[in-house]
C-alpha cells in the first residue's frame, strides 16, 4: 500500500465506527435516505453533516486527543511568575546595559531604562525542584505535571500581530487559528457540539478580536464558536420565548418533510445536508446549555476550581474592566471547568482567552506589583484544579494544556511614564526574546523545566524555541505531521508552521 | 459546500484528482486529437514540479537550471541541454524524469511531488513534437478588437455553442429550460438580490416569451436596486467596513465611498474608469468630489490605533495591502510571496514588487489617529442646515453669558466674598493671564501641557477665614466648530482641568516669603478621584478636576490653617500648579476672600435662569453635534508632492526594518508594456490594468461575473490566475466572454445581459444519476445553477417577502437588532444601539461593518470580516445557520410580517397557506403541498391553546401586534408557520 492508500484504509475504519456510532444513538428524527446521504462520504458531491463534527483519522498515533489552551491576553511576566533571577535582583535599579538596548524597538520605553528585579520570591518546588513564584500556590502542586518551556521567542512584539502569530502562524490577519486547524484535521468527538469553542474573561476581547479564533482560508465551518457566559452560550440557541420543546420539534418535522420533497425534485445533496444540519441544531439546543451548566458539578469539583456557577462579574461589562479585578472573581475558573466539561462531552479544541495582562504600570490597573498578584488570583487555583480534575478523571493523558501570552516583559522597567518606582505603577514593557509558557498533559513531559535564559532572563541560552517549534510539537503530538499537514489555498500548500522548514519538533519534551 | 475543502488531508488528495479529472474531461478529449499544448498541458506539469528549484526565484534555485525561460531549459550546457526539441534521447531532462535512482531521478524523492506516468507521457510527447514553448495560459494576448469581430460578441447563443462542445465531449448534453417563475425568480436574484412579488410572476409566467424575458432582464438591470446587489460583491473586494480594524477598531466614516460604489455600478460606469476613479481619481485634472470619494477604496485598509505600534510599520502594512489588493482584484496573480522572495511560480521578482509598490507608496496617508487626509462631504443643502444649528448655539450661548453675568453680578453683591485686586500674574509655561472687569483672569497665548499660574493680589485690611477659586466657563478665544463648546480647561480636546496644588505666600519686602497653610476645603463638584483636598495635600500627582461636569461653573473654598489677620493692605502671592499633564490648565477663574468660616461661607450661587440657559446651549450643542457626526470625513488618496515623494528601498525578507537596495517606481515587468507618455503611478498603473493588451483583467472580471451567476467560476480559482491556480473549464468560453466585456466598453450590464439571455442561464436545475456522476459540481454548465443564496441575500430576501423591507437608499451605516454584549473591542467605548426605526429593516449591505465583530448573521453565511480583500466567499452549511433562520430576531420579525400577510388574505386556512407560501417561494403551490404546514399550524393552534399566554409572548418575539378582537393563538400559529416557511431550503436556494 502506499501512503494515500494507506490513509484512505484509514478513513475507512474510522468512517465505519463513526457510522456505527451515529447509527446507533443519534439519528433523532432522521428519515433513512437522509441518513443514507449523511454518511456516505464517497459519492463526492454527498458532503455529510458540518465536518467540523466527524471524528477524523489523525496522520499518525496521537499522544493526546484534545487541547485546551490557555492564553493570558497582554503577556504575563515570566520574571514574576517561572524565572528565579538572582543576578537580576541583584542588579536591580541599576542601568541596563547598552547591548541590550542597540536595534531593538520597544512599545514604550525610552532612552536607558533601569533593571527591575523580580518582585516576588521563589522557591524549588515538586520532584523536579523546579523554580515557581510565590504568586502560584496551587500551581506549585501540580508542577510535576508540567513542562516548563522558559526560552520561547517571538519576532512580534505588538499584541495583535503577536497573538496572531502564536495563535495562527502568521503575524497578518487570514490564516486559520491552531484550533481551526486542529478540528479541520481531527473533527470532533461529539456531533451534537461545536468542535472548537472559544470562552472569554477578563472583561474585554484579545488585542486581534475574533480573527484569533478565525477559521481564515479553511472553510467557515471550522472557525471557533464563541460559548458566551451570559445570554445565549451560542448565538441564537435560544428559541423565542413562547416557543415550545415539542412545537419546535413540530416545526423542524414540518421543514424536514417539505425539505425532503425538495429533494426528491432536485436531487441536489446540499439540501439533504442541510435537513441534517437543521436536526444538529436542534440537539445543540439541548446538549449546549447542558455542557455549559456549571451547577450540574458537585461543590467540591466547584472548590477544586474555586468556581461559582452562574456568577456574572461586573468586570464583563465595564468600559475599563481592570480597575474592577478581584482577587477572587471566579470568571475564569468558571470557563477552566467549562472547558473540562466540554472537553469531557467531547470537544476537540477549547479555547480560553483571559484579558489584563498588560502590565505597562502606566496607569491604574496594570502593574507588575499590584495587577499581577490579583490576576494570578483569578487563575492559579483554576488552572491547578484543572490539571488535578483531569488526572483524576484519566483524562490529563490525552488533553493537551498550553499555557502562556503572546510574548514576555522586559527585565526592564517601564520609564515612559514616570521614572520612580511607585507601588501600584511597576511595570514591564513587551519582551519577545524569551518567556515562558508551559504545556502539560497527553504525549508532553512532565516536570521537566525546559531550556535556559541569561542571568537576566533577557535571550535564551539554551535550548531556544521558537513559536515555530512549538506549533510544530502540538501539531506532532495530536497526531498530524506539522510539515504534511497542510490546506491549499491560492496555489499554495498551506502550513501552520509557514512555508519554511524552520519549524522543528521538541522531541525531549514528548513523554 | 465545497467539497474538497472540508476532507482531511487524506481523504482531500484523494478527492482532488477525482475532482480534477472532472474539470480535465474536456481537455482530454482535446488532448487525444492533437498532442499536448503547452500552456494547458505542459507547463502545469513543470510549474508544480520543477519550478519551485528550476523557476524564477534565483535565490532557491538549483544547478543554475531554469526551466521557466525557453532559452535557458533549451540552452546547450557542458555538451547536452536538458530539452533538446524533437530529440527524446538528447534530452537530459527526459533521462531524469524516468530514472529509479533516488539520487539521480527527477523531482527529488525528498521533493514528495514525483511525476505520474501519464504526466511523464505528456512531456515526452511534447519534446518529441518539438517542445513548442508558450506562455501560461491566462498570460496569452485575447484577440484584438479587430480578430474579435468574427466573435458575434453581442450574440448570447455563442455561450450556448461553447457550452454545448464541452458538454458533448463529456457526453452531456444541455438541460430543458426551467420554469417561468423559476427563471424570472432567479434572474431577479442575480440582479437585484431581491424576489420578484408572486404577481410579477404570474404575468411574466403568462407571456413567457423571449421577446418579454429580455424585457424583464432590461427592467431589472435599470433598477436602482442593481448597484446595490453588484456593490455587495466589489465591497468584499474593495475590503469596505465601517471600523479601522486592528486593537481597538474605531469607526471610520467612509461609507460615501459605499455609496459611490452603487451609483457607479447603477451608471454603469465602464470598468476602465471605474479603476481609474478608484485608484487615481485624485490624479485626474481637476478631479470632483466623487473622484476624490472613489479613492477611499484603498483607504480601505486597516489602520491600527494601539498604543505604542510604529505608525510607520502600519502605514507599510497597508501600502502593501494595497499592492496586494491590486493584483488580486485586476490581474487575479498573487503577490503575497514577492514581499519576501521572488515569486517562485509566476514571473513576478522581488524588485518587480518593490517597484510596483514604489507606485503606491507615494501617498500621504500614514496611519494616522484622524485618518488624515480626509474629505469632508457636505452636500449644499446640509451646509445650510448646519449654518442654521450654528446660528441657534450661537445665539443660546450669549443668552447663558448674559445670565451668567447677570447671576454672577447679583450673587457677588449679595454675598460676603470681597475680590481683591489683581496686581501682577503670569504663567510660568508662558500662557498670559489677562484681567477682565469682573476680576476674572483668562488665560490666553501658549499653551503648554504643564503650567503655573502666579498671581499677586492687594489684599486690603481685615481677617480672612478662606479663599474660594472659581473656575468660569467660557469658550475657547477663537475657536470654532464644535471645539468652540465651553469649558473651563484649555484643551479642545478635553475641557478637563487638574489643579493640582494651590500654594499661598504672604509677600514681604526683603525676605522669603513665608508660606501660609491651608487646612480644609470643599468644592461644589469633584471628579472621582480627583477630590478638591487634593489641591492642598502638598502632592503635584494628586489634584482637584471636574470631568465630566467641564462645562459648568465650578468653586473651592480653602480655609487658611489660621485666621488671616491683615492688619495693612498686604500683598498676596497665590501659585497655581497644574501638573497633569496634556494641556489641562484652566482657562477663567476668579480668587476671592471671606471672613466666614469655611462651613459658613457659600460656594456661589446661580439664578435658576442660568440653569435653564445653560440646558438650552446644551439642545443646541447636541443637534450640532449629531450632525457633524453624521457628516462624514472621508479618507481619501492624496499624492505626496513631488519634493516630499518617499525614497522606497526593498525589504530584506519583507522585513521593513531591514531596508535593501532602493528601487524606483514601474509597473510589472513580466507583462504588457506601459503606453508611450503614460506616468509610472497610480494613474498610469490604473491606465495598464485596463489596456487593450492585457489580458488578465479582461478574463478576471468576467470569471468573476460568471462566478457569480454560476456559483463557481470557469476558473474556479477565481484568486489564482497564476501557474498554481486551477486551469479553466472551458478557455474558449472565457476568452469570448473576456472580450465580450472588453469590447462592449467594459460594460458589465451588457456582460451581465449577455450572459443572462443565453439559454445556458435559463436551464433547469434538476439534476438526474447521470449528471450527477458525469459532472458532480456542474462544472460544464449542463444543469442550472443551485446554491445557497449569499448572506446579504438570505435576510433582504426574508425582510422583502414579508413586507418589512425599507427600500431607502444610502447614508451612513444601520444598526438592525443584534445580540447585546457583543461588541467587546479593547478601549473602545463605542455601543451597538438596535434601530428602532426604518433602520431596522434596511437592506443588509447598509449593515454598521465592525471588522472585529461582524454582523453575526451575515458572518454565520460566509461573509467575511472585511480586514483584507476576500475574492471569493466559500459556501458553508451548518446548523449554526439554521440557528439564525429560527432565531434571529430579524427572521422572527420576518415571521411576524408574514403572518400578519397572511392572515389578512382571504379564504380557507389552505388558501391562507397558499398565500403565504407562494409570497414566499414565488411559484403557483398546490393545495396537496401545504398540507404539512395545515398540520403544522393545527398543531401549533392546539399547542398554544393549552398556553396562550406563551402565544403572546411569541407574537411579541416577532412584534407581531394582537389587533382588537384578533386571537393571539390564532396568530401565534400563523407565526409559528411563517418561521418553517422562511427556513425552507427552496426559500434560502437559488434555483
Amino acid at each position: 500500500m502506499n501512503h494515500l492508500e494507506q490513509q484512505w484504509a484509514a478513513a475507512e475504519s474510522i468512517k465505519q465506527a463513526t457510522r456505527r456510532h451515529f447509527l446507533n444513538g443519534c439519528g433523532l428524527g432522521l428519515g433513512a435516505a437522509a441518513m443514507a446521504a449523511l454518511m456516505d462520504r464517497s459519492a463526492p458531491a454527498a458532503e455529510p453533516i458540518a465536518a467540523a463534527s466527524s471524528d477524523k483519522p489523525p496522520m499518525f498515533a496521537p499522544r493526546a486527543k484534545r487541547v485546551i489552551y490557555l492564553h493570558m491576553a497582554g503577556s504575563p511576566s515570566q520574571l514574576e511568575l517561572f524565572e528565579h533571577k538572582p543576578e537580576l535582583n541583584k542588579r536591580s535599579g541599576e542601568e541596563c546595559p547598552q547591548s541590550f538596548l542597540e536595534g531593538k524597538r520597544f512599545a514604550f520605553i525610552k532612552g536607558v531604562p533601569k533593571i527591575l528585579g523580580g518582585q516576588f520570591s521563589f522557591e524549588q518546588c515538586g520532584k523536579s525542584g523546579q523554580w515557581i513564584s510565590e504568586l502560584l500556590p496551587h500551581f506549585k502542586g501540580v508542577v510535576d505535571e508540567t513542562c516548563v518551556i522558559r526560552t520561547v521567542s517571538t519576532d512580534q512584539f505588538n499584541h495583535a500581530p503577536a497573538q496572531l502569530f502564536v495563535h495562527t502562524g502568521a503575524p497578518r490577519i487570514g490564516s486559520p487559528s491552531l484550533g481551526s486547524w486542529v478540528t479541520y484535521g481531527l473533527g470532533s468527538f461529539n456531533e451534537n457540539l461545536p468542535g472548537f469553542v472559544v470562552l472569554l474573561s477578563g472583561g474585554k476581547t484579545p488585542d486581534a478580536g475574533k480573527s484569533l479564533w478565525g477559521s481564515g482560508f479553511l472553510p467557515s465551518v471550522y472557525q471557533g464558536v464563541q460559548c458566551r457566559t451570559t445570554g445565549d452560550p451560542v448565538l441564537f440557541l435560544s428559541d423565542p420565548p413562547g416557543m415550545g420543546r415539542s412545537l419546535r420539534r413540530e416545526v423542524l418535522d414540518t421543514i424536514g418533510k417539505m425539505n425532503d420533497r425538495e429533494y426528491q425534485q432536485s436531487g441536489d445533496d446540499e439540501t439533504m445536508t442541510r435537513i441534517a444540519q437543521y436536526e444538529l441544531a436542534y440537539r445543540m439546543q439541548m446538549a449546549v446549555p447542558e455542557a455549559m451548566d456549571l451547577s450540574r458539578e458537585p461543590q467540591h469539583i466547584l472548590d477544586l476550581y474555586g468556581a461559582k456557577p452562574g456568577y456574572v462579574s461586573p468586570a464583563e461589562s465595564a468600559d475599563d474592566p481592570r480597575v474592577l479585578y478581584k482577587k477572587d472573581d471566579p470568571t475564569f475558573a468558571n470557563n477552566c471547568l467549562l472547558a473540562r466539561r466540554l472537553i469531557e462531552s467531547g470537544v476537540r479544541f477549547v479555547q480560553l482567552y483571559d484579558w489584563g495582562w498588560d502590565h505597562h504600570g502606566s496607569s491604574p490597573g496594570e502593574s507588575v506589583d499590584e495587577t499581577l498578584p490579583i490576576k494570578c488570583g483569578q487563575t492559579d487555583r483554576a488552572i491547578a484544579g484543572l490539571i488535578t480534575d483531569l488526572r483524576q478523571r484519566g483524562l490529563l493523558d490525552e488533553t493537551l494544556i498550553i499555557w502562556g501570552g503572546e510574548f514576555g516583559r522586559t527585565p526592564m522597567m517601564q520609564n515612559n511614564v514616570r521614572s520612580e518606582m511607585k507601588k501600584g505603577f511597576i511595570g514591564r514593557d513587551h519582551h519577545p526574546f524569551a518567556y515562558t509558557m508551559w504545556l502539560a498533559g497527553g504525549g508532553i513531559k512532565g516536570g521537566l523545566a525546559y531550556g535556559q535564559t541569561d542571568e537576566f532572563g533577557y535571550y535564551p541560552i539554551e535550548k531556544p524555541v521558537t513559536i515555530r517549534d512549538l506549533q510544530a510539537t502540538i501539531l506532532h503530538v495530536l497526531g498530524l505531521d506539522p510539515y504534511k499537514f497542510h490546506y491549499k489555498y491560492q496555489g499554495l500548500d498551506n502550513r501552520l508552521i509557514g512555508p519554511t522548514e524552520e519549524g522543528k519538533v521538541l522531541r525531549d519534551i514528548l513523554a | 459546500m465545497n467539497l474538497k475543502s472540508i476532507l482531511s488531508p487524506g481523504l482531500m488528495a484523494a478527492m482532488w484528482i477525482v475532482a480534477s479529472t472532472v474539470v480535465q474531461l474536456g481537455a482530454q478529449a482535446v488532448r487525444a486529437e492533437d498532442g499536448p499544448k503547452f500552456s494547458r498541458d505542459v507547463l502545469p506539469i513543470l510549474s508544480k514540479h520543477c519550478f519551485a528549484c528550476h523557476g524564477p526565484d534565483a535565490s532557491k534555485r538549483e544547478a543554475e537550471l531554469r526551466l521557466d525561460v525557453e532559452e535557458e531549459a533549451k540552452r546547450a550546457r557542458e555538451g547536452s541541454a536538458s530539452i533538446v526539441p524533437g530529440d527524446l534521447a538528447k534530452s537530459k531532462a527526459v533521462d531524469r524524469i524516468v530514472s529509479k535512482d533516488p539520487d539521480y531521478m527527477m523531482p527529488p524523492p525528498d521533493f514528495d511531488r514525483p511525476l505520474t506516468a501519464e504526466q511523464v507521457e505528456t512531456l515526452k510527447k511534447w519534446i518529441a513534437a518539438g517542445a513548442p514553448w508558450g506562455k501560461h495560459w491566462s498570460f496569452e494576448p485575447l484577440p484584438t478588437p479587430q480578430a474579435a469581430a468574427a466573435l458575434k460578441i453581442d450574440d448570447p447563443q455563442q455561450i450556448d455553442h461553447f457550452v454545448d462542445a464541452s458538454l458533448k465531449r463529456a457526453g452531456l448534453e444541455r438541460s430543458p429550460k426551467a420554469s417561468a417563475h423559476t427563471r424570472l425568480r432567479r434572474v431577479w436574484l442575480d440582479l437585484v438580490g431581491l424576489p420578484p412579488t408572486p404577481e410579477q410572476a404570474d404575468a411574466f409566467a403568462a407571456d413567457d416569451s423571449p421577446e418579454n424575458y429580455v424585457r424583464a432582464v432590461d427592467e431589472l438591470l435599470a433598477m436602482p436596486q442593481f448597484g446595490e446587489h453588484w456593490a455587495r460583491v466589489w465591497l468584499d473586494l474593495a475590503r469596505y467596513a465601517d471600523t479601522k480594524g486592528y486593537e481597538k477598531d474605531l469607526g471610520r466614516s467612509i461609507w460615501p465611498y459605499r455609496d459611490w460604489v452603487i451609483k457607479a455600478l447603477n451608471d454603469d460606469m465602464p470598468l476602465d474608469r471605474f479603476t481609474e476613479k478608484q485608484l487615481a481619481g485624485d490624479l485626474l485634472p481637476e478631479p470632483t468630489q466623487d473622484d476624490l470619494i472613489a479613492t477611499a477604496f484603498h483607504r480601505n485598509t486597516m489602520s491600527n490605533d494601539e498604543g505604542g505600534t510604529d505608525d510607520e510599520e502600519f502605514r507599510i502594512t497597508a501600502v502593501k495591502d494595497r499592492v496586494d489588493t491590486t493584483m488580486q482584484v485586476w490581474m487575479g496573480l498573487t503577490m503575497g510571496c514577492a514581499k519576501c522572495h521572488s515569486h517562485k511560480y509566476d514571473p513576478i521578482t522581488m524588485e518587480d514588487y518593490y517597484r510596483f509598490y514604489a507606485v503606491f507608496n507615494q501617498t500621504e496617508d500614514a496611519d494616522r489617529p484622524n485618518d488624515a487626509p480626509t474629505l469632508t462631504v457636505l452636500t449644499e443643502d446640509r451646509k445650510s442646515d448646519r449654518e442654521k444649528l450654528e446660528e441657534v448655539r450661537e445665539a443660546a450661548e450669549s443668552a447663558l453669558a448674559n445670565a451668567e453675568q447677570q447671576s454672577l453680578s447679583a450673587s457677588d453683591a449679595a454675598s460676603s466674598w470681597i475680590f481683591p485686586k489683581v496686581t501682577q500674574s503670569c504663567a510660568d509655561g508662558g500662557a498670559k493671564l489677562e484681567l477682565g472687569p469682573d476680576g476674572s483672569l483668562t488665560a490666553t497665548g501658549p499653551h503648554p501641557d504643564r503650567d503655573v499660574y502666579q498671581i499677586e493680589l492687594d489684599v486690603p485690611a481685615g481677617r480672612y477665614a478662606a479663599v474660594r477659586i472659581e473656575a468660569i466657563p467660557t469658550r475657547l478665544p477663537g475657536a470654532r466648530g464644535v471645539n468652540a463648546k465651553r469649558g473651563v480647561g484649555r484643551s479642545a480636546k478635553d475641557r478637563n482641568f487638574v489643579l493640582s496644588e494651590l500654594n499661598a505666600f504672604k509677600l514681604v519686602e526683603g525676605q522669603a516669603p513665608p508660606a501660609i497653610a491651608f487646612g480644609e476645603a470643599k468644592s461644589d463638584f469633584a471628579q472621582e478621584g480627583w477630590p478638591v483636598a487634593a489641591a492642598v495635600d502638598g502632592k503635584t500627582e494628586t489634584g482637584w478636576a471636574v470631568s465630566p461636569q467641564a462645562d459648568q461653573r465650578h468653586a473651592a473654598v480653602f480655609a487658611f490653617a489660621e485666621t488671616l489677620d491683615v492688619q495693612q493692605p498686604t500683598t498676596l502671592r497665590f501659585t497655581m500648579s497644574q501638573q497633569y499633564g496634556g494641556g489641562l490648565t484652566m482657562l477663567k477663574f476668579r480668587i476671592s476672600f471671606t471672613a466666614k468660616s469655611i462651613d459658613e461661607s457659600e460656594l456661589f450661587s446661580e439664578a435658576p435662569a442660568v440653569a435653564e440657559a445653560r440646558k438650552q446651549v446644551q439642545a443646541a450643542e447636541e443637534k450640532l453635534n449629531a450632525f457633524d457626526a453624521a457628516t462624514p470625513a472621508v479618507p481619501i488618496m492624496r499624492e505626496l508632492a513631488g519634493d516630499k515623494q518617499r525614497e522606497t528601498r526593498m525589504h530584506v525578507r519583507g522585513n521593513f526594518l531591514e531596508p535593501g537596495d532602493a528601487v524606483k517606481p514601474a509597473l510589472l515587468t513580466a507583462f504588457h508594456a506601459q503606453r508611450e507618455g503614460m506616468p509610472a503611478n497610480r494613474l498610469g498603473a490604473a491606465r495598464w490594468l485596463t489596456d487593450i493588451d492585457n489580458p488578465l483583467t479582461a478574463r478576471v472580471f468576467a470569471n468573476r461575473v460568471w462566478a457569480r451567476l454560476f456559483g463557481i467560476g470557469i476558473v474556479e480559482t477565481e484568486e489564482d490566475f497564476g501557474a498554481l491556480g486551477s486551469a479553466p473549464s472551458d478557455p474558449e468560453l472565457l476568452d469570448w466572454l473576456a472580450v465580450n466585456y472588453r469590447d462592449q466598453g467594459w460594460s458589465l450590464k451588457k456582460l451581465l445581459r449577455t450572459i443572462v439571455l443565453s439559454e445556458t442561464y435559463q436551464q433547469s436545475s434538476r439534476t438526474s444519476p447521470t449528471t450527477k456522476e458525469k459532472d458532480p459540481r456542474n462544472v460544464l454548465v449542463g444543469r442550472g445553477s443551485r446554491y445557497r443564496l449569499p448572506a446579504e441575500v438570505v435576510r433582504d430576501q426574508a425582510l422583502k417577502v414579508s413586507g418589512l423591507l425599507s427600500m431607502k437608499q444610502f447614508g451612513p451605516p444601520v444598526m438592525p437588532p443584534q445580540p447585546s454584549g457583543l461588541w467587546r473591542s479593547t478601549y473602545n467605548g463605542q455601543k451597538w444601539i438596535d434601530a428602532e426605526n426604518e433602520d431596522r429593516r434596511r437592506r443588509s449591505l447598509y449593515t454598521y461593518w465592525k471588522r472585529t465583530t461582524p454582523y453575526p448573521s451575515l458572518t454565520t453565511f460566509d461573509a467575511g470580516s472585511r480586514e483584507v480583500c476576500q475574492i471569493r466567499r466559500i459556501s458553508t452549511n451548518t446548523p449554526l445557520q439554521a440557528l439564525v433562520t429560527l432565531n434571529d430576531p430579524v427572521f422572527l420579525e420576518a415571521a411576524g410580517g408574514l403572518a400578519r400577510k397572511m392572515s389578512m388574505s382571504p379564504g380557507t386556512s389552505i388558501e391562507h397557506l397558499q398565500f403565504g407560501m407562494r409570497s414566499v417561494l414565488v411559484r403557483p403551490v398546490s393545495a396537496a403541498e401545504v398540507e404539512p404546514l395545515e398540520a403544522l399550524r393545527v398543531a401549533a393552534l392546539a399547542d398554544f391553546a393549552k398556553r396562550p399566554e406563551e402565544a403572546i409572548a411569541f407574537c411579541k418575539s416577532g412584534r407581531l401586534e394582537i389587533r382588537e378582537g384578533e386571537s393571539a393563538v390564532e396568530l401565534a400559529a400563523w407565526m409559528t408557520v411563517s418561521n418553517a416557511m422562511l427556513n425552507l431550503d427552496e426559500f434560502l436556494t437559488r434555483n
